[in-house]
């Protein structure tokens, strides 16, 4: 190796640290801070990437014990399941009908579909907070399961459409020759090819539902029945106090473990962005 | 021939209840937007008069609402040009192989996974104006600025107007790098080999395949990347919500916090449409874009 390939090679390796640092940062942050001791937190001259008084699990006690916090889990993952259960329901038959039987027409649906992902919503809160106090669901979880599908449908809509239109037309050709309808060729023999494109749809609508925040912060008003995303900022940084400990712990254990399975499908995810523009 | 076996007539049926879903959580509440912004509702009457563009009028004169406005434009632009550069350096970077490959592009995507207003709260502590971690760096490690007198003082991250919103700008940074990076990333993989290859054999530099091959090509994807960092940044309130809510003086709103303050901390639900509904322009304007850019790649 010269001395050009070599000095290449420090380049690269030193942005790559650069870029992983600034990315994973505040996470290792937070996983630091949540085992100081109050003391070192309140003091700012304590070396911060350390733990000059020891470590503690205080904080993670309290945040367990004496907030809401497992709560706000048990409310993400209800909505989360019926969520998952509504738009499966709604987005793999239409993913499929979009993908098989409606030809151009069906083409332009789809992109249709899919453009209402970017209607966002802070242009629908508002109105959608008269409709769920019309229809008296305000500050209960069923606010959630009601809208949350507006914004996971006609993404997952669109990614069962790429799924559907990569699996050969022949197949179900072959079921109908030997006597099944078209919709029983659909249920019998095209669903059970396609779980792992379920699966991911399964992924995905789980990780929205936990992103989602204006909703929840605009349907919501009692701390129990806050999902985590919006119970921990609105709930546990309140007035001037903050438990940045108890806070900190929070964030991470409710943000990185399902970044580790998201990441198992985001080439999926990605193929979902870029369908048209990746086509050639 | 029975209902099953007639593909249209299946294919209407099987996408009718997605469609009734999206008409009713999407389409009816952009409706129902609309006649808020011309009329006087709050949460509080059940039905409110029509004004005309009166909302629209007053927002217009509003000076902290022309300032929202104004950030709304600056938060997203500056934000998705300094992610085109941070994610074609990143993505060609990423394209080589090397070990411990799979944990750094874990490690890159995380901001874009987790949920937003848990990772800025992150940076809300990073940026924190007693214990933050960069003034920590300033005073003890470089000597510039500390808490002694005589010592220049440390910054307020969060409460200086122009520092609030750089710090703003570094956290839409941060969140929206992930996916243009990504995307990116199957842009330059679809390059065919072949062409890196004629390149060095006539002789190409690094420098000069990279700006006369490599970003030619993969511009088409990168700007999809790009209007959809612009997308979620212009219509983003949670960063703003989390770091400063609107502070220092609404030195630092954007629109969809200001509709959020508005409509329902404030109850003024038809001011808050009017506001939210300038953000709809700019969103029709980038779908159209990305329906071109999409049309012409699949021509290419």
């Amino acid at each position: 190796m010269n001395a050009r390939e070599a000095s290449a090679k420090v380049a690269h390796r030193t942005l790559i640290v650069l870029f992983s640092l600034f990315a994973a940062f505040p996470f290792a942050w937070m996983l630091i801070t949540a085992f100081k001791k109050t003391n070192d937190l309140l003091d700012p001259n304590s070396f911060p990437f350390g733990y000059p008084r020891g470590m503690t699990l205080e904080n993670l006690r309290v945040l367990f014990e004496e907030t809401l916090f497992l709560r706000w889990i048990g409310n993400t993952v209800f909505v989360g399941v019926v969520v998952v259960i509504i738009t499966l329901l709604l987005a793999v038959p239409a993913g499929y009908a979009l993908a098989r039987l409606s030809g151009t027409f069906g083409e332009q649906l789809g992109i249709g579909i899919f453009l209402t992902y970017l209607v966002p919503p802070t242009i629908l809160f508002i109105p959608l907070a008269k409709v769920v106090s019309t229809l008296h669901l305000q500050d209960t979880l069923w606010s959630l399961v009601l809208t949350y599908p507006s914004f996971t449908i006609p993404f997952c809509t669109w990614l069962m459409m790429g799924f559907f239109k990569a699996i050969p037309k022949d197949i179900e050709e072959a079921a109908m020759v030997d006597g099944l309808s078209r919709l029983g060729a659909f249920t019998k023999v095209i669903l059970p090819m396609s779980v792992a494109g379920i699966l991911t749809v399964v992924i995905f609508t789980f990780t929205l539902v936990m992103q989602e925040f204006v909703y929840g912060l605009t349907f919501i008003n009692s701390g129990r029945n806050f999902t985590v995303s919006v119970g921990v900022p609105s709930f546990l940084v309140r007035g001037d106090v903050y438990f940045w400990g108890s806070l900190m712990g929070a964030c991470f254990i409710a943000s990185v473990p399902i970044a580790f399975l998201y990441n198992l499908f985001v080439d999926r995810f990605i193929a979902g962005f870029t369908v048209g523009a990746v086509k050639g | 021939m029975r209902i099953a076996d007639s593909p249209n007539a299946l294919a209407r049926i099987l996408i009718a209840p997605a469609l009734i879903y999206i008409g009713a959580v999407i389409g009816l509440p952009f409706i129902l937007s609309l006649w808020f912004a011309v009329s006087d509702v709050t949460v509080s009457s059940a039905a409110g008069h029509y004004v005309g563009l009166e909302n629209f009028r007053s927002a217009l004169d509003d000076p902290s609402f022309r300032r929202a406005l104004g950030n709304t434009f600056l938060f997203a632009i500056l934000s998705q040009l300094i992610v085109i550069v941070l994610a074609t350096t990143l993505a060609v970077a990423l394209r080589k192989d090397f070990r411990g490959k799979w944990m750094v592009r874990l490690l890159i995507l995380l901001p874009w996974v987790a949920p937003v207003s848990l990772g800025s709260i992150g940076w809300l502590w990073i940026f924190d104006s007693i214990y933050s971690l960069i003034n920590y760096a300033l005073y003890h490690w470089l000597h510039v600025c500390g808490p002694l007198p005589g010592m220049t003082p440390c910054p307020v991250w969060l409460g200086q107007p122009r520092l609030a919103m750089a710090s703003i700008i570094t956290v839409q940074v941060w969140r929206t790098l992930p996916l243009a990076t990504v995307i990116n990333l199957g842009g330059l993989s679809s390059i065919p080999q072949d062409i890196h290859d004629a390149a060095s054999i006539d002789g190409a530099g690094f420098f000069r395949t990279l700006f006369q091959i490599t970003i030619p090509l993969v511009l088409p994807i990168l700007l999809v990347a790009v209007l959809f960092g612009f997308v979620f940044a212009f219509t983003d309130m949670i960063v703003v919500w989390v770091l400063t809510r609107g502070g220092p003086y609404d030195m630092t709103q954007v629109l969809a916090s200001m509709a959020f303050f508005k409509g329902i901390d404030g109850g003024d639900l038809a001011g808050a449409s009017a506001i939210a509904l300038f953000l709809f322009p700019v969103l029709a304007a980038a779908a159209i874009l990305l329906l071109r850019l999409a049309r012409r790649a699949e021509v290419v």
